[in-house]
């Protein structure tokens, strides 16, 4: 099945008079249809030029981006704004008409494709009644609060029955009880519409309660992609380990020299690993940090410990996690 | 004060009132496409195009720097060639809409250019043409500084048009001029000062009530 969306040897450069800056360095891969695919990084990362590279609202310096097999880059410009209407988006200021009623605001993108008004309103009272707004659909955007605003802009979004939605921050400005409303909103509509979600953010708890494929971004390089267990159970890159460990703003502060990061599943869980090692090593073993997650639905743990000084009992230990297919790696940061 | 006075300056009002409406509704014919031109083609805009907005730029400082007494009297022979006279009211609406549609451009100019980028890139996103951004996004989320900029253009324009007494330009600023300045009979100077403060203060408030009226940006 041709992918969703197909990106390659993607390159955006920004030249100013203060020299150039490489928003997104040859940057290439693959969307399935029915996906909720998360780009992570730090802010300056290049996510958001990304994103708005998909779409061509930036365009590319050079590489391509294929929606459904078809070349963005090679559009023109009328094609691109027919194309684009297959491909929502929605942003971290939700970017409503403020002069505008929640109604017109969803009819809004209808009015750009032309549909008849009164067959648009009827569409957006549906819409307004699937985000749980139906009674607000004649306050302003000024009134509403910010997760009100961002079902709004979903409503709008929606509108035009798209098969790409392209998240751009859309949590970062809501609290983190909204947060999970707000994506809870977006996994139903994904359920229910068989979209292809594109989340852009900074926040690994976001990538968990959502997606299930991942790339990660660090000044404008692609270092990872997989899925977001293998992302969360192994990071490889430096980059990645920053934004998976939640301890990890801690662990240079953290007693000990040698420490690691261990990772399990829901199998492992049974067994009572870190009683075993004692027994196994003889030796006791530190727990500086232990936390657990949801992701995808199923809980991963994650626990920081700090390991002997003693080399061979530390090596020991370390074969010891491994071979009981947990993660285990150094934890270095 | 006699009658004739009164009616003098009852005529006078009105051709004040109608210079300064005409020539703010012509003003914004031409301003209104002159600053949408220079906000889209601004290195920020949605179109950017250095040229056009650079030749636009110039035109509209070069308009603004000269004096509008200057003007009045630069733009004489364009006014015989319009109006077939120099003098009376209806000859003063040209320089005044001369010297308006650019000041006029330029508020319109940072009107659209306050409209919320993130609003336009969200247009964009939906597949808006450049034209569907102007109309909808840029002209109707502006909407309210474009009428306080209407206000402002009235008023100015209003204080222009009294200029043009100086020249015969009709209206409340010629009487003042003539009988206030030239025949020192105060007392007409005064009332005719009182009619113009008025009726800013009319035009003013009423632009103020009307965009206040109009902005759905506070709960």
């Amino acid at each position: 099945m041709e992918p969703a969306i197909r990106v390659e040897n993607l390159n955006k450069t920004f030249v100013s008079k203060n020299g150039s800056v490489e928003a997104v360095k040859d940057m290439s891969f693959e969307i399935e249809k029915g996906d909720i695919f998360g780009i992570i990084g730090l802010s300056g990362a290049g996510k958001s030029t990304l994103v708005r590279c998909l779409n061509l609202l930036e365009r590319p310096t050079s590489g391509q981006v294929f929606i459904n097999g078809q070349s963005m880059t090679e559009m023109s410009e009328s094609e691109l704004r027919k194309a684009r209407q297959n491909i929502g988006m929605i942003f971290q200021h939700f970017n409503l008409l403020m002069q505008r009623n929640v109604l017109d605001n969803v009819c809004f993108p209808m009015e750009i494709a032309g549909i008849k008004k009164k067959d648009a309103r009827k569409r957006a009272m549906e819409l307004l009644e699937i985000v749980g707004l139906g009674e607000k659909a004649k306050a302003y955007p000024a009134q509403l609060s910010g997760g009100q605003k961002q079902r709004v802009a979903i409503a709008r979004v929606l509108a035009n029955d798209p098969e790409i939605l392209l998240c751009d921050e859309a949590t970062s400005a809501l609290d983190p009880q909204t947060t999970k409303s707000i994506l809870n909103l977006l996994k139903e509509i994904h359920e229910r519409m068989g979209i292809t979600i594109v989340v852009i953010t900074h926040e690994m708890s976001v990538i968990q309660e959502i997606c299930s494929h991942v790339v990660v971004l660090d000044h404008g390089e692609m270092k990872e992609k997989g899925t977001v267990e293998e992302l969360f159970r192994a990071p490889k890159t430096e980059a990645a380990r920053k934004l998976v460990f939640s301890g990890s703003a801690h662990i240079a502060n953290m007693q000990g020299e040698r420490k690691i990061r261990v990772t399990f599943g829901g199998h492992s869980a049974f067994e009572p690993i870190i009683g075993n090692i004692i027994l196994e090593c003889k030796t006791p073993v530190n727990i500086l940090y232990a936390d657990t997650r949801t992701i995808n639905g199923k809980a991963e743990g994650e626990m920081i410990l700090q390991l002997p000084e003693d080399k061979e009992t530390a090596e020991k230990m370390i074969a010891y996690f491994k071979e009981k297919g947990l993660g285990a790696e150094e934890a270095t940061l | 004060m006699d009658s004739s006075t009164i009616m003098m300056i009852a005529e006078g009002t009105w051709a004040t009132l109608y210079m300064t409406l005409v020539s703010t509704l012509m003003g914004y014919v031409l301003g209104l496409p002159f600053g949408i031109i220079l906000a889209v083609t601004d290195k920020n805009g949605i179109r950017p195009n250095a040229f056009v907005y650079k030749i636009l730029d110039f035109i509209a400082n070069l308009i603004r720097s000269i004096p509008f007494l200057i003007l009045l009297i630069l733009v004489i022979p364009l006014t015989r060639l319009i109006v077939g006279k120099s003098y009376g009211s209806g000859a003063t609406i040209v320089p005044l809409v001369i010297a308006a549609a650019p000041f006029i451009a330029r508020m319109v100019e940072s009107s659209l250019k306050e409209v919320d980028k993130g609003v336009i890139e969200a247009a964009q996103s939906m597949g808006a043409g450049n034209f569907t951004i102007i109309w909808k996004v840029l002209l109707g989320e502006a909407r309210t500084s474009l009428l306080v900029g209407v206000t402002i253009a009235i008023g100015t324009i209003l204080g222009y048009s009294a200029m043009a007494g100086i020249v015969g330009g009709g209206g409340l600023g010629d009487i003042a001029i003539r009988y206030g300045y030239y025949r020192r009979e105060e007392d007409i100077m005064i009332v005719t000062i009182v009619i113009l403060v008025v009726l800013v203060q009319i035009l003013q408030g009423l632009g103020m009530l009307l965009s206040k009226k109009l902005d759905r940006r506070q709960s």
